[in-house]
């Protein structure tokens, strides 16, 4: 089906996942759509789509590349993205998307502090790192500082459990935590 | 018996232990030189005679499963590796990867070879981004040196490796979750049969293996099975070979110890582990992740009529070697062998809490006896640390995770109502105090 025979996608017509949620995907929409990747992003995701028999198999690397891409978080835009570029439904995308816990919907702070809180880590004292975190920052867990630094998170064990207490910052991990080895890692990250 | 061993530990720590060169001076990649000339038969025999029990909890024998595969079809066979770790206590495969990366990648070419596969995904949680950067690493020096590829080792056997990332998920270590998310799906459990031996990763002929079992291969092909299986005390159990240990909680040497099979909850706690912190006395010890139930120091093994228990009736739970079949039959579960410490400092009452926060989290929500169930539960423990709960609630605990046991589709509901089960039976005073006097004589925290 050429575009000219569709009516043209006017904002009106766009819900929180457009015109598709109704219809098959399709690719012609690409033009559309305000999320876009750089070439060197689209590159490794022509990459991992060869590592698969299907496309769909690539649904979770190509969701961690369009949230490394956004800003950590994914917008409906990148979720329709997705949808079109490996051939699936944008429910079936929102769905992959809403059912693991370190997708967001929601732009994050610059840097992400997940402190595990699970019982190997509170017995060595994960409450109190976690309550030094929260009065540092000023924020609770879940919240984001006023500037825009630092989202304070809890994790469910991080599999570091023989150097608790444990707590990851992006993608780093910090083991055997004290409160004054947490002052050092944040004062640092917010020097950047 | 404590014995230990480095087969898979001797590079640990060492600066580039994790490259490549350390592993080939230390006798790498030669087992699967030799595997790739040998029928795949033989390659599941040899398997099959060192007892090599899986190391991701369930504690299934590796040849068993590997001989469960299809001849070769018209499908594709796939191999995949469960790196998912989550278990509450459990940190052995990141270690491993982390450290020892080329040991999984030479398991996996020989897992492979065993199963007829040609590709296989090492399926690794988000969070270990050290583990999955260094295993992409070792992928591509193999690669660059002709072991993967077209020909590995000159041999007319194409083999791929790739390493999956999942999102945050502990219900993805369960094998036909993880499966499910392999494929870009929610990772919700499937109904088994069909097993993944039948239609697993995309419908086809699928194993399952988690990071230790495959990594430990390259060291039974070296050893042969037999001399591999004969090394672990309990090989007249069919529970073969060296694994890792873990300890952590209090401890004053919580880690990592690879040893071989045998090995007591007493040695891992107080000889690897150096004993309590504190100098404390022992609360209780989940042994192998927080699925497994705790045991009290005082629990005596009593396995009546049963003949080749006899030598270990009387003894200690702390005594019993750690092994798949003598805690099965002491209706406990070895799981991941990682065990967890409560010294007395520790309120079991607020672990408990802690755990079933955890279970409540982590529930993927397909089943209604989990979902609701795990709720429930969470919310019973969270009244009674507040002091609002009753007796009647305490009882409710029972009748709730008799309820989740064996009505979910996969295992993770009796993992959370085991622990659940166990920590109310035994420590029923701690729970009751809180109850009847607010817990006044409870710690009321878990750190030394």
């Amino acid at each position: 089906m050429s575009g000219a025979e569709r009516p043209p996608l006017t904002p009106r017509f766009r819900g929180h996942y457009g015109a598709l949620a109704r219809g098959p995907p399709n690719t012609e929409y690409r033009a559309c759509m305000a999320f876009v990747l750089s070439e060197e992003n689209e590159r490794e995701l022509t990459e991992i789509l060869a590592r698969y028999p299907n496309k769909m198999a690539a649904c979770i690397p190509a969701l961690h590349l369009c949230q490394n891409a956004n800003g950590n978080w994914l917008s409906p835009d990148a979720i329709q993205f997705v949808a079109a570029r490996l051939e699936l439904s944008p429910a079936h995308v929102k769905g992959v998307v809403t059912f693991y816990s370190l997708f967001n919907e929601h732009p994050p702070g610059k840097h992400q502090v997940w402190v595990c809180r699970t019982l190997s880590c509170a017995l060595r004292g994960s409450d109190e790192i976690l309550a030094h975190c929260q009065k540092r920052l000023g924020v609770g867990v879940g919240q984001t500082t006023a500037d825009g630094r630092f989202t304070l998170r809890t994790a469910e064990c991080l599999a570091a459990c023989g150097t608790a207490p444990v707590m990851q910052v992006d993608k780093t991990y910090y083991e055997q935590l004290t409160p004054e080895k947490v002052d050092r890692i944040l004062a640092g990250l917010a020097k950047d | 018996m404590l014995k230990r061993t480095d087969y898979l530990t001797k590079n640990y720590g060492k600066p580039d232990g994790f490259g490549l060169s350390a592993y080939e001076a230390s006798g790498g990649y030669r087992a699967v030189r030799r595997v790739l000339t040998m029928p795949k038969e033989a390659v599941i025999e040899e398997a099959k005679k060192a007892h090599v029990r899986g190391r991701g909890g369930a504690g299934f024998d590796c040849g068993t499963k590997w001989s469960f595969m299809p001849k070769p079809g018209s499908k594709p066979h796939y191999l995949v590796i469960n790196a998912d770790e989550g278990e509450p206590g459990t940190f052995k495969d990141r270690t491993l990867m982390e450290q020892n990366p080329h040991s999984v990648l030479e398991g996996c070419m020989i897992g492979c070879y065993a199963i007829g596969a040609h590709a296989c995904y090492i399926y690794v949680r988000d969070e270990l981004h050290l583990a999955k950067q260094r295993l992409w690493d070792a992928i591509r020096q193999v690669r660059a040196k002709g072991y993967l590829g077209e020909l590995p080792f000159g041999n007319n056997y194409p083999l791929e490796i790739y390493v999956h990332t999942g999102a945050g998920a502990y219900i993805c270590g369960e094998e036909t979750s993880l499966l499910n998310s392999l494929e870009g799906r929610r990772g919700e459990p499937r109904l088994k049969p069909p097993f993944p031996a039948q239609a697993g990763a995309f419908g086809c002929p699928t194993t399952v293996n988690n990071v230790e079992t495959v990594a430990i291969m390259p060291t039974v092909f070296t050893l042969g099975g037999d001399a591999f299986s004969k090394l672990s005390e309990l090989h007249a159990w069919n529970d073969g070979g060296v694994r890792l240990f873990g300890v952590s909680g209090h401890v004053k040497r919580p880690g990592i110890y690879e040893c071989a099979v045998g090995l007591t909850l007493r040695e891992l706690i107080y000889d690897l582990g150096g004993g309590i912190e504190g100098n404390r006395e022992l609360l209780g010890v989940i042994p192998g992740g927080s699925s497994c139930p705790v045991h009290l120091p005082n629990e005596v093994v009593h396995v009546p009529n049963n003949p080749k228990f006899e030598m270990f009736n009387g003894r200690s739970i702390l005594d019993l070697p750690l092994g798949v079949d003598p805690f099965r039959t002491v209706g406990s579960m070895l799981g991941t062998c990682c065990a967890i410490v409560l010294s007395d400092a520790a309120d079991p009452v607020i672990a408990m809490q802690n755990l079933m926060r955890f279970y409540k989290h982590e529930s993927c929500g397909q089943c209604t006896p989990c979902r609701e169930g795990c709720g429930w539960l969470e919310r019973i423990f969270d009244k009674v640390v507040e002091g609002k709960g009753t007796i009647a609630e305490l009882d409710q605990v029972h009748e709730i995770a008799s309820n989740i046991t064996g009505n979910t589709i996969c295992a993770f509901g009796d993992g959370a109502a085991q622990p659940a089960l166990a920590f109310v039976r035994k420590y029923r005073d701690n729970f009751e105090d809180y109850i009847l006097n607010g817990g006044r004589s409870q710690t009321g925290r878990l750190t030394v």
